[in-house]
């Protein structure tokens, strides 16, 4: 039977957010609003010792001295951060020796999600942290990982047990004052991941964080610090969902890596949270800084695939401090409907014979609007610095708008930097083809989509690639014609 | 009194001068309006972000030169193109100088703009096209037109083919220190006509010098112009130019800026398409040395379908020089079918010198053909060590290499003589000796 274009476009009118159910778990959640007295609860609540509630107290003075900022190309309702409930976290805080003990209603949440614990423990051989609204429920594989001398918990944790690490490189990398969300995440982060592998280790496993927002009137503020000591390689997995609700959830994150001399990092992110509907109601405002710093000989790289948020603003960079040190950044970025993305990446040259590889691929759809905005800046030092972008962007459909900002600033004779950016569409030649084949419309578009961003999908780890894929099909359909 | 507020008390002073009876007085009190809200633009701004004005607006230049001064044909003849017959229409200080102008009303109206503001026969023409598309909002387009009174006026009627070129050259000299020039330019090509023009700044002094000057073309059905531009003036000599080009159907408008000199250039070049099928061309070389800076800002602003745009930016940075390029296309949800195509390739010859580039895309209709390419290198140490064992000396080899990276731009120079006057220039410029005559 044939199937037609309206057919279709009814299908997905009503096709919803997979991901838009809520658990209903008790919990424990802050009265709404933002003082110092709330910054304070938290620190409380969470038993930190004093020099990081005075940490956070900094950052929330900073914070009242600065304004949102404007600058991105995305158009919102500002959220109002009083109206916000700065802490929730899942009742009954205690620590589960396995997994039997945890409360079964939050073992089925995360089976929807298509992680269940057991199954990934057995499988997957993935270590996961996973953080529900503002706690981290779980960590898995946390022996196996102590015997490397890995030490993965959440940031909470890592803060009482590792206070000498956390205290010498949070907000090293991000200081607190350096943008309006940085601070804000500063003062009122509740929890997060934190991971340090020690010099010479090879993380024989990808570690993961899942991040889900559950309460309703919440702001999820989580933080994530990871260093890769002297020649260490770690593989970091972040992903996150959100219940489907009427309302603009904030989320605002900031991640921070370190690679030290020699070591190697590889973020990857699936970024899923709710988007809104098609009328472009409700949805997350997702704000995210994350930034690394290379050492030496060091490498980040930074992976990500965007198809969640209202609005996103998040531009993952590398600062390239030591000599030979190398940044990547591969992105995708889909959005339809009314989803508003400006996303890209800075990468700030400063050691010698640096290297930065920039691939990013924006797909827009529905009435969205995809921006790229990077930044490549060699420094008078920078002898030799090298860089590649290239940046792309695809179009379906004439109502939507694909934009790209990038800034380049080169201060060295011998720094080569090549940019390159193309706009176009999906051919009807290459849907025609297909549908001669025999591949139906959506199928079709799916396909050339998947082609389009497979230098992208390819960093993926394979656990992510798989997920990726589905995620791209999902957040594109009906957008055909 | 910083300049901003010398500037508001010269404009009581002119207005009363030009009177309130003046037909501009109202356009001229709104516009002077913008810039006292606005002011100079500062680095905060985002189209001025690698601009710095402060050094500039320092000096407290006057828009009233004291006195007329007149020149001999031998003092400047090296800036007046020679060797092809043109009609000029030349400026000595601001003020029109008959003795080495040349300008016609046979077939083609090429005169001045204040003739054309105050005589009757023009009043039509310059109610349709006078402040139609320069931009209303920036600050110192507006200053330009408060204080509007003198530059070039160009009217091609139907179908007229202009057969020689026109020259539009600015002096500035000694005989009136720290003068802030505002030259207006209108220039309208009427259906299926055709003009070349060359615009040239030029100090005959080392003293400080400004010139904020704002040209509005309108290029109407079938219209083909041809304007050059050629910026090579001395290091006192600061340049602000902002170009608005209007466009209709089947119509083709290109502009070439050669920017070898001054202290700081800013070149603001913007298409508006009205109708579709339309062809836009803007190219360009910079080759600054010494703590020159140049900076070019271009739009093309693509509001309707079938049209295409071609930019080609070459720029050479020695020493301490900094160089900006900001590159914009906008592409609205009307302009299927659009190609639009961008390169800005830089080469930095030294340590202190900087480069900072932006090339814009924003583009809301999805069956478009737009690519922006951007480069920032050096010259291949394979190709002059091959010259080298030729025989070819490093400095000649690398002049050849440089004119070879600029040379594209070149090619599409259709006056032979402005062609001559560039590749001499990049030669002296790079202080080698080689005939670059095709």
């Amino acid at each position: 039977m044939a199937y037609t274009e309206e057919e279709l476009k009814k299908e997905l009118e009503t096709k919803e957010y997979e991901y838009g159910f809520y658990t209903d778990i008790e919990s424990d959640t802050f009265p709404v609003g933002l003082n110092q007295d709330i910054v304070r609860a938290i620190s409380n609540r969470k038993g930190e010792p004093a020099w990081m509630t005075k940490w956070r107290l900094e950052a929330f003075e900073k914070f009242q001295q600065m304004e949102e900022p404007d600058w991105a190309n995305v158009k919102y309702k500002k959220p109002d951060l009083q109206s916000i409930a700065y802490y929730s976290a899942p009742k009954a805080q205690v620590k589960y020796d396995s997994l039997d003990e945890v409360d079964p209603e939050l073992l089925k949440t995360f089976e929807k999600l298509g992680i269940s614990l057991e199954e990934q423990k057995k499988l997957a051989g993935v270590a996961v942290d996973i953080v529900m609204d503002s706690v981290s429920v779980a960590s898995t594989f946390k022996d196996t990982l102590a015997e490397k001398g890995i030490i993965f918990c959440s940031i909470s944790e890592a803060i009482k047990e590792h206070p000498e690490l956390v205290k010498k490189y949070i907000g090293s990398v991000i200081p607190r004052t350096d943008n309006y969300y940085a601070a804000l995440n500063s003062a009122v982060f509740s929890d997060g991941s934190f991971c340090y592998i020690p010099k010479g280790v090879r993380c024989p496993m990808e570690l993961s964080t899942y991040f889900r927002i559950n309460q309703a009137g919440t702001g999820q503020f989580e933080r994530t610090l990871v260093i890769a000591d002297e020649g260490s390689y770690v593989s970091y997995l972040e992903g996150c969902t959100a219940p489907a609700r009427d309302e603009n959830q904030l989320h605002a994150a900031v991640v921070e890596l370190i690679a030290l001399d020699d070591a190697e990092i590889k973020y990857s992110t699936v970024q899923n949270w709710f988007p809104g509907d098609k009328y472009g109601v409700g949805g997350v405002f997702n704000f995210v800084t994350k930034r690394g710093i290379c050492h030496e000989r060091s490498k980040i790289s930074w992976t990500q695939v965007e198809t969640g948020s209202a609005v996103t603003w998040k531009y993952p960079s590398c600062i390239l401090k030591g000599n030979d040190s190398i940044g990547e950044f591969y992105s995708i970025a889909v959005t339809n409907n009314h989803q508003q993305a400006d996303t890209g990446t800075k990468m700030i040259h400063l050691g010698k014979r640096t290297k930065s590889t920039i691939i990013s691929k924006g797909i827009s759809a529905g009435q969205s609007h995809n921006s790229y905005r990077g930044l490549v800046k060699v420094g008078a030092n920078a002898k030799n610095a090298r860089n590649f972008s290239q940046c792309d962007s695809l179009l379906m459909g004439n109502a939507c708008g694909a934009h790209t900002f990038p800034y380049i600033e080169a201060k060295s004779k011998s720094a080569k930097i090549e940019h390159e950016a193309t706009t176009s569409k999906i051919g009807e030649d290459q849907i025609f083809y297909c549908n001669q084949r025999g591949i139906d419309t959506e199928k079709a578009i799916a396909l050339i989509v998947n082609g389009f961003s497979k230098d992208v999908l390819n960093k993926l780890p394979m656990e992510f690639a798989v997920e990726a894929q589905k995620l791209l099909e999902i957040s594109l359909e009906g957008s055909v014609g | 009194m910083d300049l901003k507020e010398t500037l508001l008390s010269s404009y009581l002073a002119f207005d009363a001068q030009y009177g309130p009876q003046h037909k501009l007085q109202d356009q001229r009190a709104a516009a002077i309006e913008v810039f006292e809200q606005q002011g100079f633009p500062t680095k905060k701004e985002e189209d001025w972000k690698y601009t710095p004005l402060r050094n500039l607006i320092k000096t407290n230049y006057t828009v009233f030169p004291k006195e007329e001064v007149s020149l001999k044909l031998d003092e400047v003849k090296e800036y007046i193109l020679q060797d092809v017959d043109t009609y000029k229409i030349v400026f000595v200080d601001g003020i029109y100088n008959a003795y080495l102008s040349e300008t016609t009303h046979v077939g083609v109206d090429v005169c001045l703009l204040s003739a054309a503001l105050t005589k009757p026969k023009y009043a039509a023409t310059i109610k349709k096209y006078f402040n139609q598309i320069a931009a209303k909002d920036a600050s110192l387009t507006a200053l330009n037109t408060a204080f509007t009174k003198e530059g070039a006026y160009i009217h091609v009627p139907e179908g007229k083919l202009v057969e020689k070129p026109v020259q539009i050259i600015h002096f500035t000299t000694d005989k009136n220190p720290s003068l802030l020039l505002q030259p207006r330019n209108l220039i309208v090509v009427e259906k299926n006509a055709e003009i070349q023009i060359v615009e040239r700044h030029q100090s005959l002094t080392t003293n400080e010098s400004f010139t904020n000057v704002v040209t509005e073309i309108f290029n109407e059905q079938n219209a083909q112009l041809d304007y050059y531009k050629i910026q090579n003036d001395q290091t006192t000599a600061s340049l602000i130019d902002s170009t608005y080009i209007s466009q209709r159907k089947h119509s083709h408008a290109k502009v070439h800026t050669f920017s070898f000199g001054g202290k700081l250039t800013r070149n603001n070049l913007n298409f508006y398409h009205k109708d579709p099928e339309i062809n836009s061309t803007m190219k360009g070389i910079t080759l600054i040395e010494g703590s020159q800076f140049v900076d070019h800002h271009t739009l093309v602003h693509h509001a309707q379908p079938n049209s295409e745009s071609h930019q080609d930016y070459k720029g050479i940075f020695a020493e301490k020089s900094t160089g900006v390029f900001n590159g914009k296309i906008i592409v609205e949800k009307k302009a299927q079918k659009t190609n639009a195509f961008q390169q800005n390739n830089n080469i930095l010859m030294d340590d202190k010198a900087s480069i900072n580039t932006k090339p814009q895309l924003e583009i809301f209709a999805d069956d478009v053909k737009c690519s922006h390419g951007c480069t920032i290198g050096q010259l291949d140490e394979d190709a002059l060590f091959y010259m080298q064992t030729r025989g070819i000396p490093t400095k000649e080899a690398r002049g050849l290499l440089t004119y070879a990276f600029a040379n594209n731009v070149l090619q599409s120079v259709k006056i032979d003589s402005v062609k001559k006057r560039i590749n001499k220039l990049i030669a002296e410029k790079l202080g080698v000796n080689i005939g670059f005559d095709v």
